[in-house]
């Protein structure tokens, strides 16, 4: 294997919030039945956490799962474990309609920290950001201004935003120019 | 003259100086003062031309509604036109302009527009400019161009920053006057998510000028305390110079806030475009006061009568010496009051009504003020300004009584609710005779997805003028929205306000009432565009009965200020004239934005880097780094060609040509779609999708594969490698990967959901290069690892292995017809990959070539390329691919459309190669021209009456046209595809495509395979 870069090199930014390119990370499409107990297992197999219900992402450290449609789930893994990973849920779902694969490397991915973060990702998202709506173990996919995006966050202050790895220097621009100190609306 | 009040002026700070320009004079106001009162307190009355006829204008209101005072504000990057005065806080070194004026404010040639009004009349370029018919081109339009439109767009870019903020809420209070900050309060004490907006920069709206008294204390005492207490609230949030511009279905709602217009910044953004979510909205939007059409009531010093407060109350400037009033209603006494107890001396209060016995008249009385009921003004004396007033009675037709001098007058009409936001998403509206205005019909609210109600209108802008009405109005508007969200609401009693003593207004639109022409036509209805009386009442004359087509007719109405003074006394004037009553003529529609907004605050950041995502493959820095001229390939960017040092752009698209056909040649095809297909009803679903059969296929094996529409079209192509017994994956063009999945994903969740399919878009994960030449096999060898010999993967098959150290997925596939390896790497690993390929690549004289190189490549073989040989109208069938249908399949998308009579007939044009006589390149898209009309004897063309050699419609005929064109550097001449009527049955023939500058190209029908018909070389 050749040294595998992220999009950016962990570029990063200081605004009123940080806006920080979060390096590889490995991430496996997974589709299927969420109500099976083969794709369940599978899952949670691997990533060690509990199976998130609608909207919801479970995510501990590297590892996690979120939901992102009723038959899709994204699981994340260290970026050096994915293959692995991807392997052992497509064997445990051999006898099953399942759709498994490596995205690692389709993906950007950024953290979006501070108090700030929620006001950064409301000027580019139509989602609800508002504490009450919105909190960690939740996921949204969404937009960021004119391409798809989804976010969760990792603890009260911390957001991870992924989004196409092709537009990873559009999305750091956006959020770069969204959390530029002097724009600050201190909504929520 | 109009001058600035010592000690007065609630709104503004003496102590604070601000100096500001005005046409590069420099003057003086105070820091809260707005444009139109600093312009106001240093004597400038004058501030712009009408559109038409180019009138003297001056300020006639103080808020949003204003239509006259429009001006330049800021130059260079900061330049912008038809900014209102009224609504423009000055800072420190503002510049405004006048505009609509040459060569200056004061002396205006276009004003002679204004003597020939005559000829002006409503619908008057209409009517004159229709003949002859080449002066509109060349005389006509160019001088309408040249005396009208408004100010100069801006020749700078724009230094500000504009942004886009989205929220969801409970309920949005529109609007921070007593209603809003009433309505706001209920629905805070409830522990719904507030957000009230409030267009100007103070909270309280008209009631400290109006002098309103609430729950005892002076209304801006009562303001301040509530606004105070919803600060506290935290499930409240307050934002001023913020304005409700849009309210659309299901509860979405704009607001534009002005952030740094007051005080220009370098950091924050100039405007902030909010887009709400809202469960129920509240329209407190209060009401605006309507102008009085009189003779000369468009000259500057005559102003709307609460404005003309608005200016001594809130600012502190006087509009003039000697006001007269003239009124329909009692409310207008409240500005006499103001002004006496300013020092303004009031010589007269013409009242229109028969008789005014309500308490503010005769407060007025018993100041001494002169009031005359029954009376009317007959005409305002003077030419640039307001010199004095004649009166009469309002019966009658003007006979002049009495002439009055004055500088200023102040009139009023009655007020309108502000009923725009609650029209915009569908609320209807109600006529209220008794105030002569139409307010929201609570029984008609605009209504979301469930049906419910999800407007409501509060206070002044629901009809409740008097501030008792407007307190318990919208108390029980904001209750009703607390309800419909399933809180409790409150027990509170609504704050209480005095009741007044009023007399009702009359419904007066033009004084007097038996005004005669010459009256009627200095009438103004729309000051911005000129429209008066006489254009309503002729449009009426000439059948324009529908207040939709007077609108555009007359132009009333149709100005910036969308005819916020001018439309319901417009309406008003044709239901006279049309004899009919004001709610069976109707209102013209609301539309949003409520007052203009700016184009920065909608494109938010989306401009600059950030106008348009730009795609960027793993390699893109390495392409760069390589002199790439870029190509835009939907939201890509791939290189069209690699320039090298002296080299021009042609020259680099022939070496790299032929050094794909004659060495290897590197090219970067990540962007093509990649779509991952598995399911037990894969096959099935795959064989429905392209038009040959795909389910067969070997593992191990590709397929090259047509998807068409339901109509049969061609709509994308590919190769589909079959991964494993129940995985497809289909490679679709670049521009196809996303709207290809999204038409698997539309057909398998809404015809076919029972079958088990999944499908994946994986385009991204992969880095994708093809190794294109003879000595394609030898770079990958030189890399070392899988076997790529041509027993181990022939043309046609994919392997998984390791190319070096990179775990590759190895295709046999080529769009060149060179030997071709098209290897995907994980994207991470894309552009180390390159360059490891780059550097093996070396000895064997390899070089990367561009997207061009690739269109010529695949044209000197014959392959087609989605969107040069089709457009949305070609089936597979034309282009020679039927051996791609499959005949054994029962069905396929596309499969019934083609059967179709059309379709089938075979006078289609069809794809042919074409090769000029003398080996020039065919101009791309040019047409051929049809000589031969013997081979379609029952096409339209030789029907009876039509001229051999032309069409139904007279034209030329053509028979064919150019889809691909291209110099060969490896033929060294021309070669083109085109779709030519007859198509592969006319080879040999020699027929003529058209140049633009007339002359015709001998060219001959020939197979379109150029290079290498066997295949010999891609099969190595």
């Amino acid at each position: 294997m050749l040294e595998a870069v992220s999009a950016l090199d962990a570029a990063s930014f200081n605004g009123f919030a940080r806006i920080e390119e979060a390096g590889l990370r490995g991430m496996i499409t997974l589709r299927g039945d969420l109500g099976s107990t083969g794709v369940k297992n599978a899952a949670t197999g691997v990533a060690g956490v509990d199976m998130p219900g609608r909207r919801e992402a479970n995510c501990v450290g590297e590892k996690g799962i979120a939901w992102m449609s009723p038959d899709e789930l994204l699981v994340l893994v260290p970026y050096a474990e994915a293959e692995h990973a991807a392997g052992v849920i497509s064997r445990a779902l051999a006898g099953e309609h399942a759709l498994v694969a490596n995205v690692s490397d389709a993906r950007a991915m950024f953290y979006v920290s501070g108090d700030g973060a929620r006001e950064v990702l409301a000027k580019l998202s139509p989602a609800d950001m508002h504490p009450e709506t919105f909190r960690p173990g939740q996921i949204r996919r969404t937009r960021l201004a004119q391409v798809p995006a989804g976010f969760w966050m990792r603890d009260t202050e911390t957001f991870e935003v992924i989004c196409f790895r092709s537009v990873a220097d559009y999305v750091f621009g956006l959020l770069k120019n969204a959390a530029q100190p002097g724009s600050e609306i201190g909504y929520f | 003259m109009t001058h600035r009040l010592h000690d007065h002026g609630r709104l503004v700070h003496a102590d604070r100086p601000v100096e500001f320009t005005f046409n590069g004079k420099r003057m003086e106001g105070y820091e809260g003062d707005t444009l139109a009162s600093a312009l106001l307190a240093n004597g400038q009355l004058l501030v712009g031309r009408s559109f038409k006829y180019h009138r003297p204008r001056g300020i006639v209101a103080s808020g949003a509604e204003e239509p006259n005072a429009l001006v330049n504000l800021g130059s260079g990057r900061r330049a912008e036109p038809n900014q209102r005065a009224t609504t423009t806080e000055i800072f420190e070194g503002l510049e405004a302009r006048s505009q609509n004026h040459w060569p200056s404010l004061e002396f205006d040639i276009g004003a002679i527009n204004g003597r020939l009004s005559k000829f002006l009349p409503a619908g008057f370029y209409y009517k004159m400019f229709m003949w002859p018919r080449a002066f509109w081109k060349h005389v006509y339009e160019p001088v309408i161009r040249q005396s009208a439109g408004l100010g100069p767009a801006p020749a700078a870019r724009d230094s500000d920053r504009y942004e886009h903020f989205n929220i969801t809420v409970d309920v949005l209070v529109i609007g921070g006057g007593i209603a809003g900050i009433t309505a706001a309060t209920e629905a805070g004490g409830s522990g719904a998510r507030v957000l009230m907006v409030e267009q100007t920069a103070h909270w309280g709206g008209r009631a400290p000028a109006d002098r309103a008294e609430i729950d005892e204390t002076p209304a801006a005492d009562w303001i301040e305390d509530r606004i105070g207490a919803l600060e506290d609230m935290d499930n409240v949030h307050l934002r001023l110079r913020t304005m409700g511009a849009g309210i659309y279905d299901h509860g979405y709602a704009l607001a534009y806030e002005r952030v740094t217009d007051h005080d220009p910044s370098d950091t924050a953004p100039r405007h902030r475009l909010w887009k709400i979510r809202a469960r129920q909205i509240i329209t407190a939007t209060g009401a605006i006061e309507r102008p009085l059409g009189f003779a000369g009531n468009d000259l500057p010093g005559v102003m709307l009568a609460s404005a003309a407060r608005d200016y001594v109350e809130n600012y502190g400037v006087s509009p003039g010496d000697r006001m007269v009033i003239v009124t329909n209603n009692d409310d207008a006494y409240r500005t006499a009051i103001a002004l006496y107890e300013a020092g303004v001396d009031v010589p007269v209060v013409l009242d229109a009504r028969r008789e005014a016995l309500g308490e503010l008249p005769a407060h007025v009385r018993g100041l001494g003020i002169r009031v005359e009921t029954g009376h009317a003004v007959a005409k305002v004396k003077g030419s640039a300004k307001v010199e004095g007033v004649a009166i009469c009675l309002q019966v009658g037709e003007g006979t002049v009584q009495e002439e009055i001098a004055c500088d200023a007058v102040a009139m009023s009409g009655g007020w309108s609710p502000v009923v725009h936001l609650w029209s915009h998403a569908g609320g209807k509206l109600t006529w209220q005779a008794d105030a002569a205005h139409f307010r929201p019909d609570p029984d008609a609210a605009p209504t979301g997805a469930g049906g419910e109600d999800f407007v409501a209108a509060a206070g002044s802008a629901s009809g409740a003028l008097d501030t008792a009405g407007a307190l318990k109005d919208a108390l029980a508007a904001a209750r009703r929205a607390v309800s419909a969200l399933g809180l409790k609401p409150s027990k509170d009693k609504p704050p209480a306000a005095r009741a007044e003593d009023t007399d009702p207004m009359s419904p007066v639109w033009i004084m007097p009432e038996g005004a005669g022409h010459e009256l009627r036509s200095k009438m103004w209805l729309d000051y911005q565009n000129d429209v008066k009386v006489t254009d309503v009442q002729l449009a009426a004359r000439e059948g324009f009965e529908s207040v939709e087509h007077t609108k555009r007719y007359t132009t009333l109405g149709m100005a910036t200020d969308q005819g916020k003074l001018s439309n319901i006394n417009g309406l008003a004037v044709l239901s006279d004239a049309l004899h009919a009553d004001i709610p069976s003529v109707g209102t013209t529609t609301f539309r949003p934005p409520y007052t203009p907004i700016s184009m920065g605050a909608i494109a938010g950041e989306a401009r600059g880097a950030l106008f348009q995502p730009v795609r960027k493959t793993p390699m893109h820095d390495r392409h760069e780094a390589a002199g790439a001229t870029w190509e835009p390939v939907g939201h890509w960017r791939r290189p069209y060609c690699y320039q090298r040092p002296g080299e021009s752009i042609e020259d680099a698209v022939h070496r790299e040509t032929v050094n794909a056909r004659t060495n290897v040649g590197l090219l970067d095809a990540s962007t093509l779609g990649k779509i991952l297909v598995k399911g037990p009803d894969a096959g099935r679903f795959v064989d429905m999708m392209y038009t040959n059969m795909m389910s067969n296929l070997a593992v191990g094996k590709c397929r090259y594969g047509l998807m068409c529409s339901e109509n049969g079209f061609l709509i994308d192509d590919g190769v589909v490698a079959r991964l494993g017994d129940d995985t497809w994956l289909c490679h679709t063009t670049t521009g196809g990967a996303d709207r290809i999945h999204g038409h698997m994903e539309e057909w398998l969740q809404t015809e076919w959901w029972d079958w088990k399919v999944y499908t994946a878009n994986v385009t991204e994960q992969y880095a994708q290069i093809a190794v294109v030449g003879p000595k394609a096999r030898d770079v990958l060898e030189a890399l070392g690892g899988m076997d790529v010999s041509a027993e181990a993967l022939p043309f046609m098959t994919w392997a998984d292995g390791t190319l070096g150290v990179v775990q590759a997925r190895v295709f046999r596939i080529s769009f060149s017809g060179e030997l071709s390896y098209e290897i995907a790497v994980p994207a991470g690993q894309g552009g180390a990959f390159w360059d490891a390929l780059s550097s093996v690549g070396e000895a064997h004289g390899m070089m990367p070539y561009g997207t061009e190189a690739l269109h010529i490549l695949r044209a000197e073989k014959g392959f087609i390329m989605i969107g040069d040989e089709t457009d949305g109208t070609v089936i597979p069938q034309d282009l020679g691919l039927n051996w791609a249908i499959s005949k054994k399949k029962d069905d396929f998308l596309g499969k019934r459309g083609q059967e179709r009579s059309h379709m089938t007939d075979p006078d289609r044009w069809k794809l042919v190669g074409l090769e000029t006589l003398d080996g020039s390149v065919l101009p791309d898209g040019a047409y051929a021209v049809d000589r031969d009309l013997s081979r379609h004897a029952n096409s339209a063309e030789l029907k009876p009456g039509i001229e051999a050699g032309k069409n139904a419609n007279g034209q030329i005929a053509m028979c064919g046209r150019v889809t691909s064109t291209y110099y060969s550097p490896n033929l060294k001449r021309g070669i083109a595809m085109g779709l030519v009527r007859g198509g592969p049955d006319r080879i040999g023939e020699v027929i003529e495509f058209a140049r633009t500058d007339g002359t015709l190209i001998k060219t001959k029908i020939v197979d379109p395979v150029f290079y290498d018909k066997d295949g010999e070389k891609q099969n190595a």
